[in-house]
């Protein structure tokens, strides 16, 4: 049985049904991400002063995978105006740059990005006993500079089985220069360049904490946020490069030499899904990285 | 709306983001007086500006071959 409409167009909608099916689908995926983002804006705008997290995502790697997905749209359509001016050829060295780009954005985020962060420690400090590490918080410089008072304490955990160990009282963290030096007035905004873990080490006692946890979903409602919108991003990103290797595979050629427009529409459909997913990471970047 | 349309769309978003960024890039030099945020300023606005002319390239293009009406 024939599959109808796949290259010309219906009668009553004036489109080919697969380009229906992905306008559909792009629909119910802005409805997704959009409410992702809504309740990420919310929980922003609702946090207290001094609670949200700033400047501890690397804005320069950001930057360089946000230049790669917006490369990666490029060659996407390059790659289908090449088949519509039947030049197979300059598609499938396009097709690889597009599935070179969406591979080299998930090591990046997945291999790089990600662990960084499972890697990095912070424990909120209980309000009666921010006094006590006053030497790592600096709150009477922040209230002094009228900044947002600083409650927590974070930097490369020493001993990681404290985490899990109820025998161990307490947290052995090599500080982040904010808390290493937190009257430095260089400190005073945060930093969007990493600056590295410093040698300073901080005993902070467990009783004293309200809260630890590596920078996982489970540390704040900024990396729960992070982390999901993030993760589903990459899932998208996967889903992409997965449609493309098949495009890009010998068992595509069989096709354009059958019918090189159905070819060029199967390009097109995934190329819009394409375009969606990097036009998904133009908001990501600046809401998560920058602001 | 065709790959076309929405890659122009496309474009132009991401034209404005590097706009944005360095715009963000002008407020944090001047906030912190670090140098490396004005080279970024300046590398976010000449990716601005080559994204406009890829775009306009792009269109031309486009319509020159009549790949879509």
């Amino acid at each position: 049985m024939e599959i109808p409409y796949t290259i010309s167009t219906r009668p009553d909608t004036g489109l080919w049904n697969a380009k229906v099916g992905i306008w559909l689908f792009l629909a119910s995926e802005v409805m997704l991400f959009g409410g992702l983002f809504s309740a990420y804006i919310f929980l922003r705008l609702d946090a207290p002063p001094g609670i949200w997290p700033h400047g501890l995502l690397n804005v320069p790697v950001g930057t360089m995978n946000t230049a790669i997905l917006i490369l990666s749209s490029v060659t996407v359509v390059l790659a289908w105006a090449s088949l519509k001016m039947r030049r197979y050829r300059a598609y499938w060295w396009y097709m690889l740059a597009t599935i070179s780009c969406g591979v080299i954005f998930l090591v990046v985020k997945l291999a790089y990005e990600w662990p960084q962060k499972f890697d990095h420690f912070g424990a909120y400090i209980k309000p009666e006993a921010l006094g006590k590490y006053e030497q790592y918080l600096g709150n009477e410089y922040a209230a002094a500079k009228g900044l947002p008072p600083r409650l927590e304490i974070t930097g490369h955990l020493h001993n990681r089985a404290a985490l899990n160990d109820p025998k161990i009282k307490e947290y052995e963290v090599a500080l982040d220069p904010l808390n290493a030096e937190p009257t430095n007035p260089a400190m005073d905004r945060p930093h969007f360049f990493p600056l590295p873990v410093t040698d300073k080490i901080a005993t902070i006692e467990k009783e004293d904490v309200e809260r630890a946890t590596m920078f996982l979903p489970t540390h704040s409602a900024y990396f729960a946020s992070y982390f999901t919108i993030t993760g589903l991003h990459g899932m998208h990103v996967l889903g992409g490069v997965l449609v493309f290797i098949y495009m890009w595979l010998p068992v595509s050629k069989k096709l354009y030499q059958r019918n090189p427009e159905h070819l060029a529409n199967r390009v097109e459909v995934s190329g819009l899904f394409w375009h969606f997913v990097d036009l998904i990471w133009i908001f990501v970047f600046p809401l998560f990285y920058l602001l | 709306m065709s790959l076309k349309a929405f890659h122009i769309v496309f474009i132009i978003f991401s034209t404005l983001l590097a706009l944005g960024t360095g715009v963000w890039c002008i407020w944090v030099d001047l906030v912190e007086g670090a140098p490396i945020y004005l080279a970024g300023a300046i590398a976010s606005v000449a990716a601005a500006i080559a994204l406009i002319v890829y775009g306009v390239w792009f269109y031309r293009k486009m319509k020159r071959l009549r790949i879509i009406t």
